[in-house]
């Protein structure tokens, strides 16, 4: 049994896997682990092994293969290395060539779904970073700004192009637990995670709280369909969500309290001229109109 | 007044717009700019709130005072709710403020009228104008516009904006009449034509012309219009609001026709007293309206003068289907793609993977139950290899009873 541990990301993957191949070395015969792993048992069973040296030429691996596996490596599941190898192996040594057009395969079921995890991280990300304004750079003159967040897998790298091209005008970093990304207008910087960062509170967010309170309406209380969009793990780095709860509970007495308010009546606009101009060219239209057309007029027969 | 107070006031004052999208606007970003901002691809939302709503943009009024009187409205002018009037420079700080936290994708901006359209207009485009010129902002905006406004300010928002809209708000004159007595739908439609033109007109110029042609001023519009209906307010059967939807698709090629519950709200009118939000029947108009949009029905096929309104206990394909039993049921492995978009409880996604996967294998009831169809739904309508249903089932009277939510019990009160 080989012991592998992979350091940085796909690339390291990458060149093992294709010595492990060339070696002719099957799935079975390999572990996968993270770093820090081996040093946590401190056996020497778990120590990096070598690879053996080459039996055959380097096999032709599909392009598909590599974009989807490029992928699949942010996922945070610890057995996605092993499982990329496996499907390695099959494409290549098993000569299953059209193994990943089989979405009913297990294992081709299983990449497709980290890879949605992925998008839906990605998209969660997009959105619920919050970003707080640290200062401003003397030299520049530019804001700088701040974010700590959460992702359940290591999309930093994947993410930070989007924050580069709509935020370019400002400078920022984001801190998530497995990596993080710098921009400051030329550069975009990706470094390491760090394990948890306090984010200062601003004077804006009351204003984004208020502006959250107010849009809401009490009158169609669902609370299902917010958490199925945004669950509960997010709400921790979110400054409007701990008013989710007491805006629940005061919805019903804020309906009732409509239900129960005085009926107002009409008011005439009294004379003012933009009032009477269109009541004017109202009533002219439905002169022009007659007999009355309920579907509004000639030109409403569709135009081909 | 502060400006946390009118904030919350004029965003109180917008949130009976179901509108939120934040999607199909050109693609651009910041990479090239000064500013921030970027849109393109599929809208995000950055909150949701726990009436289950996306919050996507900055949404509010620039001003809730209003000369008008339209009795479902919070803002009409006999209401007695606070008023309140943002500077434009304030809606601008406060969009950029927001934008740069990701709280928002942009700015939904609309108005009470005030003075007059042209009036009106021209400060809501001047915010934009401002957003978009004076700070390089490309996040995304949408503008509502005002009928009566003139050619050259409708002009001049459509340029700025992402989107712009004009709600319809009832679906017949005889509606607006007596609950929106300023509003014209003539007027409404006229606009819409104009609008249409030219978002088809600048789509082509992007399209087709010249590298200078695609920088003029031509080529920029918003990509689409949408409008908003409001349910439940007066009178109007279903048909009448799936007749206008089809009126305003085909002929204005509107983006979305938004349906919005009547809600109550504070202050209600005596012309229009309060009730509960019909949100099932919103619902019910949202399916119908994808029906007609996306699966080739017809208004007149899910609505008729013999059955004006939607069935609430059932969603209007699978009513549709009962109605028709003769057509069913379908071969999967056989029928076209129209005839599979017209069997109940399989979506286009799934109908369109059966097409594919049907050019190598026979269609079976396992590979239903890896697309995760619903059987129960699905099995009366179909045929497979491996399963022919019994036609005197369809011929059932009880079919719609299988489907039917169950009747409520009455509950008994045991408390006094």
């Amino acid at each position: 049994m080989l012991t592998l541990t992979i350091a940085s990301h796909f690339p390291d993957w990458r060149t093992k896997a294709r010595a492990l191949l060339r070696a002719q070395i099957s799935p079975s015969e390999v572990l996968w682990q993270a770093p820090g792993q081996a040093s946590l048992f401190d056996s020497p069973i778990d120590s990096p092994s070598p690879i053996p040296p080459p039996k055959c030429s380097p096999p032709q691996i599909p392009r598909d293969f590599l974009t989807i596996a490029q992928t699949i490596s942010h996922h945070a599941s610890p057995d996605r290395w092993a499982l990329l190898y496996q499907t390695l192996w099959r494409l290549t040594h098993g000569r299953e060539k059209n193994l990943l057009k089989i979405p009913s395969d297990p294992t081709i079921a299983r990449l497709h779904k980290m890879r949605k995890d992925l998008s839906r991280d990605i998209h969660k990300m997009h959105a619920f970073v919050r970003f707080k304004k640290t200062g401003e750079d003397p030299a520049t003159d530019r804001e700088q700004f701040m974010a700590w967040f959460e992702p359940d897998h290591h999309i930093m790298p994947l993410t930070a192009r989007f924050f580069q091209k709509r935020f370019t005008g400002m400078d920022w970093t984001i801190f998530t637990p497995t990596g993080s990304a710098t921009w400051d207008g030329k550069n975009l910087h990706l470094g390491p995670g760090v394990e948890k960062v306090e984010v200062p509170e601003e004077e804006l967010d009351a204003l984004w709280r208020g502006y959250y309170k107010s849009i809401f309406n009490p009158a169609r209380l669902k609370t299902k369909a917010m958490q199925a969009e945004m669950p509960k793990k997010y709400w921790k780095n979110l400054p409007e969500a701990d008013l989710i709860e007491s805006l629940i509970a005061e919805s019903q007495s804020r309906v009732q309290e409509m239900h129960q308010a005085p009926l107002q009546p009409p008011t005439s606009g009294g004379q003012n001229p933009y009032l009477k101009h269109l009541h004017e060219l109202t009533s002219s239209e439905e002169k022009l109109n007659e007999p009355s057309d309920p579907s509004g007029g000639p030109s409403a027969q569709p135009q081909h | 007044m502060e400006l946390q107070k009118k904030l919350e006031i004029l965003a109180d004052a917008a949130k009976y717009d179901a509108s939120c999208a934040s999607s199909g606007a050109t693609r651009k970003d910041s990479t090239s700019g000064s500013g921030i901002g970027s849109t393109g691809g599929t809208g995000i939302c950055h909150s949701y709130a726990p009436d289950g709503r996306c919050i996507s943009l900055l949404k509010v009024l620039l001003t809730n005072r209003c000369l008008y009187d339209c009795h479902y409205c919070i803002n009409r002018r006999s209401s007695n709710v606070q008023r309140a009037a943002f500077a434009p420079a304030e809606v601008v700080k406060l969009t950029l403020d927001f934008y740069k936290r990701n709280y928002i994708e942009g700015l939904f901006l609309s108005s009470g009228i005030i003075r007059n359209a042209d009036h009106t207009m021209e400060m809501v485009i001047e915010v934009a104008r401002s957003l978009r010129e004076d700070h390089d902002f490309r996040g995304y905006i949408h503008l509502k516009t005002i009928p009566e406004a003139s050619v050259a300010l409708i002009e001049k928002a459509g340029q700025l904006a992402d989107r712009i809209s004009i709600n319809i708000e009832l679906p017949s004159e005889e509606s607006l009449k007596k609950f929106a007595p300023e509003k014209s739908l003539k007027r409404t439609r006229q606009a819409m034509g104009k609008i249409r033109h030219r978002v088809e007109n600048a789509k082509q110029v992007r399209r087709e012309k010249s590298p200078a042609a695609k920088k003029s001023s031509e080529s920029k519009f918003a990509t689409g219009q949408s409008t908003q209906i409001i349910v439940g307010a007066d009178a109007s059967t279903d048909q009448t609001f799936l007749k206008r939807s089809t009126d305003l698709y085909s002929n204005f090629k509107l983006k979305r026709v938004y349906y919005s519950a009547f809600s109550p709200i504070p202050h209600p009118s005596a012309i229009l007293p309060l009730q509960a939000p019909p949100l099932i029947r919103e619902h019910r108009l949202y399916q119908a309206d994808w029906l007609m949009r996306f699966y080739g029905f017809q208004a007149t096929e899910i609505v008729s003068n013999d059955l004006p309104n939607l069935d609430l206990d059932l969603d209007p394909k699978l009513s549709w289907a009962l109605r028709n039993r003769h057509l069913f049921p379908i071969d999967l492995n056989r029928a076209d793609k129209l005839l599979l978009y017209r069997i109940p409880g399989l979506g286009i996604r799934n109908a369109d993977r059966i097409l594919k996967i049907r050019r190598f294998t026979a269609i079976r009831i396992t590979d239903l139950i890896r697309l995760r169809v619903s059987l129960k739904k699905i099995l009366p309508f179909i045929i497979t290899p491996d399963h022919h249903p019994n036609t005197r089932e369809l011929d059932h009277d009880n079919l719609r009873a299988r489907f039917a939510p169950k009747p409520k019990q009455l509950e008994l009160k045991l408390t006094t």
